[in-house]
């Protein structure tokens, strides 16, 4: 998964011809952003994935925009830690015939994986850019270190940016530095917590079981199955 | 207090005239009001809230305030298993459901590297257009009812609902179908639905043109909508608007031409419609012309559907290899992605779902900035949102 290279054979095996356009697209990209790059991946045929340095954040975006990338897809984020809380799909009772602790946190919360590109944090923050003109997206990614997720805004490069930082902000508390007004916008303005990190839980599954990836109930007319 | 004397006196005077002239010569001072609009409104398309502050008639700032139908859809989708997705991303934007399930499905396609069979790539366009239809035809009579035109938006209603029962007739559901595969589709068509649709499709031109007689020339109509809220290119995309709301500012791009990600709309004649005035009217007009097209696409589809199987072989218990994957589409509202990023498990990792009505919505502060107030409705209403698209 943490594939970084971007000439793997395989890539160049099948690669449709849309494939050149984004190892062209990369190397114009490399001297307008220079030591900003920290890894790239190509996507063959889908998306080029640049992650960048974190200082520099508010400063590509600004150089991606007057480069052709005005079109201002979204700006999220990703929490990479495995949730404590398991999939939260097996229902109690399942775990607990299996002879489980279905409130135990499970033995390995290390982080999934780092994604394309590559990534050493917990917490990614994630954009997408497009070139109306070209047809071609960049998606950009930046990690940001546990103990200051703070990063440059884009809301004075482009004006979608604000929104989708104040979101950013309550739901994985990444604050943007720069930002005009980082206010809840979707949660009331005295909630507590970021709620897409993933050690936050999801309540519906612990007040109420979750019935499972398989269904248990018998159906009618079904004389077997069931109790 | 003793009498002032009267050199005292006149300079008083003189300092209080001078006050006066300056605020006069500013602007008349009047008192400022905030106008809450919503989250109960017509115009609103759900619970949107807009807290205006006035200044006599013109809206000095205006803060759209969401939230009250936020389920948490990306969070929610990191606990189901991928076929269950299809069932939550039905709500987001509940004019077009259908629209809305085929981003996630392309997305865990391409993850999969499974490729659903020609049939099931036409239908699925087909009731892609068909959703467009429903859903835009709903605004072309809305947005009458936004300048006071009672009429239209009984007729938009009564057209709406010939495409939704051709749906229905497939699918089982009017609006939340929930009917598209990982590798396919759930069922073939119904046998005669290839006549009924293009029945249909006969009244919804007929609908677009009785609007555009009833409408688009109507002089009122005109004067509320032309040179209203306009859009100049580069807002427009700065703002990530998208669909009609983008290319009404002249900006040429829809990704079924631009970038298409495994419908067919590449193998059927159609035509990219824009406008370049960036104005309410343009909105509109250029909204009318998609329906159109969509109409003539969607005839071209019916013609042309391939024999054959409409699901690929696809494993009965679901697990998405590791990966990620951004897939887009031009839907009803306008550019909707999903963000998916796969550990190679039942459920996905995470979801980011880019919805069109958030983005397009969000460059509400900087266009009602500085318009009247009964500018405000027809301009919300010229973006056309729906709420569910924006809260997810």
């Amino acid at each position: 998964m943490a594939d970084t290279d971007t000439e793997s054979p395989a890539a160049q095996e099948d690669a449709p011809p849309s494939d050149d356009r984004r190892e062209r697209l990369l190397e114009d990209l490399r001297p307008l952003l220079g030591d900003a790059i920290v890894s790239t991946h190509i996507d063959v045929g889908h998306d080029l994935y640049l992650r960048v340095d974190r200082a520099q954040w508010a400063d590509i975006g600004t150089r991606l925009r007057d480069r052709g990338f005005q079109f201002f897809d979204f700006l999220s984020a990703i929490d990479w830690m495995a949730s404590p809380f398991g999939r939260s799909m097996e229902s109690y009772v399942d775990t607990i015939v299996a002879g489980e602790d279905p409130t135990a946190p499970p033995a390995d919360m290390s982080m999934i994986g780092s994604g394309y590109a590559g990534g050493d944090t917990r917490f990614q923050l994630l954009a997408r850019l497009y070139s109306v003109s070209e047809s071609i997206g960049v998606v950009l990614k930046s990690d940001l270190p546990d103990d200051d997720l703070t990063i440059g805004s884009w809301s004075r490069v482009f004006g979608g940016a604000s929104w989708h930082e104040r979101e950013t902000w309550e739901m994985f508390g990444i604050t943007f530095t720069g930002h005009p007004g980082l206010r809840h916008i979707y949660l009331p303005g005295d909630f507590e917590g970021h709620p897409l990190r993933k050690d936050f839980p999801l309540l519906a599954r612990h007040v109420k079981p979750w019935p499972g990836i398989v269904d248990v109930e018998s159906m009618p007319g079904d004389d077997e199955g069931g109790n | 207090m003793a009498t002032p004397t009267l050199p005292e006196r006149s300079q008083l005077a003189y300092i209080a005239s001078q006050a006066a002239d300056s605020r006069l010569n500013v602007e008349i001072e009047t008192e400022g009001m905030t106008l809450n609009i919503g989250p109960q409104h017509p115009a609103t398309h759900g619970t949107l809230r807009i807290v205006a502050k006035l200044d006599g008639e013109q809206v000095i700032a205006a803060e759209p305030i969401m939230g009250y139908m936020h389920r948490g859809y990306e969070k929610l989708s990191e606990v189901r298993t991928y076929p269950q997705v299809t069932a939550l991303v039905n709500r987001i934007d509940w004019m077009g459901s259908f629209a809305n399930e085929v981003p996630f499905i392309l997305a865990a396609e391409k993850l999969m590297e499974v490729e659903a069979p020609p049939r099931a790539q036409w239908i699925r366009t087909i009731l892609f257009e068909l959703s467009r239809i429903a859903n835009v035809v709903l605004f072309l009579g809305d947005m009458a009812v936004q300048v006071g035109a009672i009429t239209p938006v009984f007729y938009a209603f009564r057209d709406r609902e010939y495409v939704l029962n051709q749906i229905e007739a497939v699918t089982g559901g009017r609006f939340h179908p929930n009917f598209d595969r990982i590798g396919g589709l759930k069922d073939d068509l119904p046998a005669g639905w290839i006549a009924d649709t293009k029945a249909v499709l006969t009244k919804v031109d007929a609908f677009c043109d009785q609007l555009d007689t009833l409408l688009l020339g109507n002089e009122i109509f005109q004067a509320r909508c032309r040179g209203v809220g306009v859009i100049p290119a580069d807002v427009a995309l700065s703002y990530g608007l998208s669909g009609a709301n983008l290319r009404a500012s002249g900006v040429d791009h829809d990704l079924r031409r631009d970038d298409p990600s495994g419908l067919v709309h590449d193998q059927i004649d159609w035509k990219v419609w824009t406008h370049p005035d960036g104005d309410s009217f343009a909105r509109y007009w250029v909204r009318l012309q998609e329906v159109r097209e969509a109409i003539k696409m969607v005839g071209q589809l019916l013609d042309g559907i391939p024999s054959g199987p409409i699901m690929a072989k696809v494993p009965r218990i679901i697990k998405v290899p590791a990966g990620e994957a951004y897939v887009a589409t031009e839907n009803p509202l306008g550019q909707m992605g999903y963000y998916v990023l796969s550990d190679g498990d039942l459920n996905p990792f995470r979801v980011k779902i880019r919805t069109p009505s958030f983005n397009n919505i969000s460059i509400c502060p900087w266009l009602l900035r500085g318009v009247y107030v009964p500018d405000i409705v027809t301009i919300l209403g010229s973006l056309y949102f729906i709420l569910g698209d924006i809260d997810r």
